[in-house]
């Protein structure tokens, strides 16, 4: 009987309509490797990429392979870079990107990044190659100031979208805001909360008017009571707010102006900020707070105590709450019973060096846990955690796919029996087959690994601070977590044993950070070897300190042999920082001193 | 349950570059001086720091490090007085906990006091960098406790005043001597930086509370 490839006489315009219901990047990669034809006609139709190494690829070709891309978003520095752990001009540089983007993708109209240092000129370059651009999403960014968003204001006559989430942004004064354009502009979301200088209160106001479609709307601290209340006044249809300082006097015309313009605000579901909050401006908030789904008190130390509890208790409908441990356990148990739709929940340190009494606990977690079935994600930080709690935890929510536990003094073991936390975390990955996301802390042994090598089959990102015995600890996730994608480690006994437990590993995920452990650079050298399509960075410390010193004009150069000492023959060293990652791209070229790519 | 192997290499980050061994030549920290037993003493030295500010009732001894478990054997007194102090400043381990720059410097730019009412059954605390000065701190620290009224002396003296009964309070601070003193006394910046904590005192018992005077 003969077969007919029916496949080969669809025209292309029917494939690629075929293909434009695969949404998700994973299913677009796989069709555009099952033959040349659909190769081709994936990459010409491809709309949105994700890059989750920029260095997992050089731009040009990424730029090149998708011409009609209109969305990129890309990542740079390793997740360790948010805590201090990579120095300072490391790498992670969005000009190149932005550049061949210009030179190939002139209708792109969305540009996110996290992690990556952007330049004035890189935005200055963004306003004029692209006429469509909608939407710029910068996370943990670094590079730019405030010219620079003067330059996206003036230059994206369609801005729909200026997102900045907790960017270090050079404060070289207020007029940005002036640079939007005179006539009505698209703007629907507009966040610079992270912006620490002052803001033209009048501009602000004025680009608030003739900004008809703004729905969500995240103001900085600079931004009074005062102007908080035009603004609301005048888009009483916002979504998501964030405020600024809010610190009015009761009898001011201010704070009764905020009173009343929070009444009318019918659609407001998210609010942050809460700035100085003071608790009389917290009983202004009351109206909103039935509708609310996502609530961030992160930044307000000052909400504690009952002024927290007779605000949540108003949250009924909350399904995204991020605190402060001043809040206590009993805060946790006040919001475990009032809001019965939580799915994320994330507690942040007040105190980072736990130098004071005890804030939040596993009495907070567990309760929680008890009256908040839905709970999927969490983050939280304490100072006390027991065994026991952790199983109660994981066996109310079922359902986490995010769970990160932070407990503040490393290698703390349980206080209620002295034992290390394997048997808590075991029962999170036991009973949680959801599981993507996995941070832990406290005293640890080897034993917890094997609980992730042999349970957490769906974990795609593994975080690892001071914990495990020996190199098996290391070798059991290696071995066990098949959809592993970034494991980071730091402080921890594993040595070159590890590291070269399982070479082939590496090729599927995307990264390997190792820092502050027992590995030598003979194991990197010989992980280097087996692996060419894997890039084997090390980080020198020292050079990197002389790299800022010189900088700063604190030092001279004494040497020109800048990489000599990583080679003079000696390969026991221990490796500082280690930071592997698969790449078609080979070893960067952007790299600096301090990097060694072996 | 085995002792576990303590693995340190967060002291020289803690305490800046390891200068002995980076004087003369440029070579990796670390180097060849590398050697278990060094490694294994620098890190008892952390450990030490860790267990003896924590003035816990963990016991020391199952940590297995020799040392401390001498110290806390021969000076029960000490134990019992390191129990009660505020815990001694932990040794500041680089990057942990593991919380966002951006997040670690808004929380610096923050002075946050405790705020006691004599007679209310609750604290509550402000951030001091809030305000810019006396006269808001003051109308902050009159809503809060909403039933007062500032009452305004000829002589400059602030003083809040419950309506129902009558009773006076002052405003006072603790320094960082350990001292009770009027707030506003001093000038602004300097009374941000000294302050501890902030009582609003019952102007009965403020009566021998001059500025600048030892309470007796």
């Amino acid at each position: 009987m003969k077969v007919q490839s029916a496949m080969f006489y669809f025209p292309e315009e029917v494939i690629e309509h075929i293909f434009s219901f695969l949404t998700h990047h994973h299913d677009r990669n796989t069709v555009s490797t099952v033959c040349k034809a659909w190769y081709k006609i994936e990459r010409l139709s491809r709309r949105e990429v994700f890059v989750g190494n920029c260095y997992a690829i050089r731009p040009d070709r990424a730029a090149a392979r998708f011409p009609g891309l209109w969305s990129l978003s890309l990542k740079g520095k390793p997740h360790f870079a948010d805590f201090d752990l990579v120095p300072p001009d490391w790498g992670g540089l969005a000009g190149p990107w932005i550049e061949a983007l210009a030179r190939s993708c002139p209708n792109l109209e969305e540009l996110r990044m996290k992690r990556m240092v952007v330049s004035d000129e890189n935005l200055e370059l963004l306003g004029h190659a692209f006429p469509k651009f909608k939407a710029l999403v910068l996370v943990s960014c670094e590079g730019f100031s405030t010219d620079g968003l003067a330059a996206v204001a003036r230059s994206c006559k369609s801005l729909r979208e200026l997102d900045l989430q907790e960017n270090e942004i050079e404060d070289r004064g207020p007029r940005w805001l002036n640079s939007f354009p005179d006539m009505c502009t698209s703007l629907v979301s507009l966040n610079f909360a992270c912006l620490k200088g002052e803001v033209n209160l009048k501009s602000l106001e004025r680009l608030v008017c003739r900004s008809p479609n703004l729905k969500c709307l995240r103001l900085n601290r600079a931004v009074p009571v005062e102007t908080l209340a035009k603004i609301i006044n005048q888009c009483p249809n916002l979504e998501d707010l964030g405020t600024g300082s809010l610190l009015a006097d009761q009898f001011s015309e201010a704070y009764v102006s905020l009173v009343c313009a929070l009444q009318k605000c019918k659609k407001l579901r998210s609010l942050s900020g809460f700035w100085d909050v003071s608790p009389l401006c917290l009983l202004a908030v009351y109206p909103v707070c039935a509708n609310l789904t996502g609530l961030n008190l992160s930044y307000a130390p000052t909400v504690q105590g009952q002024d927290f509890i007779n605000l949540i208790q108003h949250c009924v409908k909350l399904q995204r709450l991020w605190v402060l441990d001043s809040v206590g356990d009993k805060g946790l148990t006040v919001v475990a019973s009032a809001c019965k739709e939580l799915q994320e929940l994330r507690v942040f340190p007040s105190d980072l060096f736990a130098a004071g009494p005890a804030t939040v606990t596993e009495e907070g977690l567990v309760a929680i846990s008890t009256g908040c079935p839905k709970l999927n994600s969490l983050l939280y930080f304490c100072q006390s955690m027991t065994n026991s709690a952790l199983i109660t935890v994981s066996k109310n929510c079922p359902n986490f796919t995010r769970f990160r536990l932070a407990i503040l003094e490393p290698r703390k073991p349980d206080p209620a029996t002295n034992e290390p936390f394997d048997e808590g975390f075991g029962a999170v990955v036991k009973n949680c087959k959801n599981l993507r996301r996995f941070s832990i802390s406290g005293l640890l042994t080897d034993q917890v690994f094997y609980y992730i090598g042999k349970y957490a089959k769906a974990l795609e990102m593994l975080s690892i601070a001071f914990a495990g015995d020996t190199d098996q600890g290391m070798t059991y996730v290696l071995n066990g977590c098949k959809n592993l994608r970034k494991l980071e480690i730091r402080d921890c006994p594993f040595g070159d044993g590890a590291l070269l437990a399982d070479v082939t590993k590496y090729e599927t995920m995307r990264s390997l950070w190792m820092s502050s452990c027992d590995i030598s650079l003979r194991g990197c050298k010989a992980l280097a070897t087996k692996m060419p399509s894997l890039n084997v960075e090390i980080i020198n410390e020292w050079e990197a300190e002389m790299e800022e010193n010189l900088n700063n004009g604190v030092a001279e150069v004494i040497s020109n042999n800048n990489n000599k000492h990583f080679n003079n023959g000696n390969d026991d060293r221990k490796v500082e920082k280690l930071y592997v990652y698969r790449t078609v791209g080979g070893p960067r070229s952007d790299a600096p001193d301090f990097v060694w790519t072996l | 349950m085995s002792v576990e192997t303590e693995r340190s290499s967060t002291e020289s980050e803690v305490s800046g570059l390891d200068y002995e061994e980076t004087a003369l030549t440029l070579r990796l920290p670390g180097g060849t001086s590398r050697v278990a037993g060094s490694e294994l003493d620098r890190k008892r030295g952390f450990s030490e720091t860790v267990e003896l500010g924590l003035g816990s009732g963990a016991p020391v001894g199952t940590r297995g490090v020799a040392s401390t478990d001498d110290q806390s054997d021969e000076s029960p007194e000490s134990q019992a007085s390191v129990a009660e102090k505020p815990p001694a400043p932990k040794a500041r381990v680089v990057g942990w906990p593991p919380v966002r720059s951006f997040r670690k410097n808004v929380m610096k730019s923050c002075k946050l006091v405790k705020v006691a009412v004599d007679g209310a059954p609750y604290l509550r605390k402000v951030d001091l960098e809030a305000y810019t000065g006396y006269h808001q701190l003051l109308t902050a620290l009159q809503e809060m406790f909403s039933c007062f009224t500032i009452r305004n002396y000829p002589d400059e003296e602030r003083k809040l005043v419950d309506p129902v009964n009558g009773t006076e309070y002052v405003p006072t601070y603790e320094d960082k001597e350990g001292d009770w003193m009027l707030v506003g006394d001093v000038p602004w910046k300097m009374f941000v930086e000294s302050c501890k904590r902030v009582r609003l005192m019952k102007s009965s018992e403020a009566v021998n509370l001059a500025p600048r005077a030892q309470q007796s």
